[in-house]
């Protein structure tokens, strides 16, 4: 046995070395458990390292930022006039600020808003797994992070918490293969299981029937089903759906990373919400009052001032009525004809547009 | 008569590399936080799988078969801690690599530059592709393995592992 081990001594501790890690995967395997220690110990040594780069990379970020304005401002003085510079700078300043603080300021006026209780954090770096889409992020056990626990953006959901130490923790991405959440459809309140696809923007929805109906454009929601988000978060809008073996083949584009992804929030205690009814908005739209109505258009083509009619098709019905009116036809009576279509359709008096 | 062994043994030694511990505990650390941080801001930068090279790179300097299995498991496992996935899996995988880099280290010279891009190229692939049939055996995860990108991306590992290598060699302090 001496000799052997003598003789083949590089090769024993290389079997040595794999049954060691064998054994102990299949301990985590069998138990679901996890070697807490060694994943302390390796968290602990990168994340400050982390930490200290990202406020780093920041600083050097503004830095430069902040010496490309001054040098823009350099030359706007040799161009205009000191007095437009001074304006110029300000509005430059003022737009900076607003773009930088726009996404933090989001997040802090949805975390208001926001019925859940939850905890802002700032994605600090990814995780070293091939091919998953796991985030590190600065918030852990300190902050009350729990496995399990909702990850959301002001737009969508993004992920959910799998580990969790003391200052960091690691969220699975919805665009994970192994990801899956509970789903409900807004328009006909179809469930359905999301599913990551391992690609950015897009998911999958599976387990609806074909027999169900499910519309392009239609958006999802979280229906709570599976007691890690709450009911109601929006999730996507279904961009592709078609007819499969037996279930239907449904893509969604995820609206939680429309705006990328730097700061998230993590629900700490969730709030069920009812599915909203109207499409989703992301963002306030300023509506302009309806133009005032021109007098020398023809009839036909008005909007009725009574009534909710609003396509062409109820406003041709609509003329052709008063048409019938006019020449006092019946319209469906036998022996009647047709009424002249081309006689014009006297109009109601409009108000005057005061100015 | 003298056995093959006898000779391999001093020649080991003399060509074998030494380097500074902080070096290897630096050089190891950065190439992990290159692994989490980097590929954060520039995605494509996740292709590059630095603790690979870097493994590859000891095991074949040091030629030594334990110290390149055990710098092989003591990486995957360091990157594996940074993953979703259980431990070992990367370990598993880095021991096989250290192992056989440190092995094809005492019968080929690692200076050679062209040599040193076939076993970047080779050792990616393997690594690869051992990864995939453990998720596959080990967790019975259906990962994906697309033999195109796989072959494409050790290619692009190769290249930046000659260049890597070259810096590397300067942090040498005998060999």
């Amino acid at each position: 046995m001496e000799f052997f081990l003598n003789r083949y001594r590089n090769l024993s501790i290389l079997v040595a070395a794999i049954l060691a890690q064998l054994v102990l995967l299949a301990y985590q395997v069998k138990t679901n458990g996890d070697v807490r220690l060694i994943r302390v110990w390796a968290v602990g040594a990168v994340t400050p390292l982390a930490r200290w780069i990202e406020t780093g990379r920041s600083g050097v970020s503004h830095f430069f930022s902040d010496y490309f304005v001054l040098l823009e401002v350099r030359e706007d003085n040799k161009r205009m006039k000191a007095e437009l510079d001074r304006i110029k700078i300000d509005n430059q300043y003022l737009r900076a600020e607003l773009s930088t603080a726009d996404r933090a300021q989001s997040l802090a006026i949805f975390q208001k808003q926001s019925p859940s209780k939850t905890v802002a954090a700032h994605i600090i770096g990814n995780t070293t797994g091939a091919g998953a889409k796991v985030v590190i992020i600065d918030r852990g056990s300190n902050s009350g992070i729990e496995p399990g626990m909702a990850v959301i953006t002001p737009d969508g959901i993004a992920g959910k918490v799998t580990k969790v130490f003391a200052i960091s923790s690691f969220i699975l991405l919805v665009t994970d293969q192994t990801f899956a959440a509970g789903v409900i459809s807004q328009n006909n309140r179809v469930h359905g299981t999301l599913k990551g696809q391992g690609y950015e923007g897009a998911a999958k929805i599976e387990h609806i029937q074909n027999e169900q109906k499910i519309d392009q454009g239609e958006w999802f929601y979280t229906s709570g089903d599976d007691r890690i988000f709450p009911k109601g978060l929006p999730v996507g809008e279904v961009t592709t759906v078609h007819q499969g073996k037996t279930e239907k083949e449904i893509y969604v584009s995820l609206s939680g990373f429309k705006n990328g992804l730097e700061e998230v929030l993590i629900i700490v205690e969730g709030v069920h919400m009812p599915i909203p009814d109207a499409p989703v908005t992301n963002q306030a739209v300023h509506l302009l009052a309806p133009p005032p109505a021109d007098p020398d258009a023809t009839p036909a083509l008005q909007p009725s001032q009574t009534g909710p009619l609003s396509t062409d098709a109820d406003r041709i019905k609509e003329h052709w009525r008063k048409v019938g009116e006019q020449q006092n036809h019946v319209y469906g009576e036998r022996g009647n004809g047709a009424p002249n279509y081309n006689a014009p359709a006297k109009t109601e008096a409009r108000p005057e547009n005061k100015p | 008569m003298t056995g093959f062994s006898e000779y391999r043994e001093p020649l080991r030694k003399e060509r074998s590399s030494v380097f500074n511990v902080a070096v290897i505990i630096g050089i190891s650390l950065l190439a992990i936080l290159f692994r989490v941080y980097v590929s954060r801001f520039v995605p494509y930068l996740q292709y590059l799988e630095l603790p690979l090279l870097v493994t590859v790179y000891f095991s074949l300097m040091w030629r030594s078969p334990i110290a390149g299995l055990l710098f092989g498991a003591a990486i995957g496992l360091a990157q594996d801690s940074l993953s979703h996935n259980p431990l070992g899996m990367f370990g598993i995988v880095k021991t096989l690599v250290g192992y056989f880099a440190a092995s094809m280290s005492l019968r080929v010279d690692v200076g050679n530059p062209l040599l040193r891009l076939v076993l970047g190229f080779v050792f990616f692939f393997f690594h690869a592709l051992l990864y995939w049939v453990l998720t596959r055996a080990l967790l019975g995860q259906t990962l994906q393995l697309e033999l195109v990108q796989v072959l494409v991306v050790a290619i692009l590992n190769a290249i930046v592992a000659v260049f890597l290598y070259q810096f590397l060699d300067r942090l040498r302090i005998t060999g």
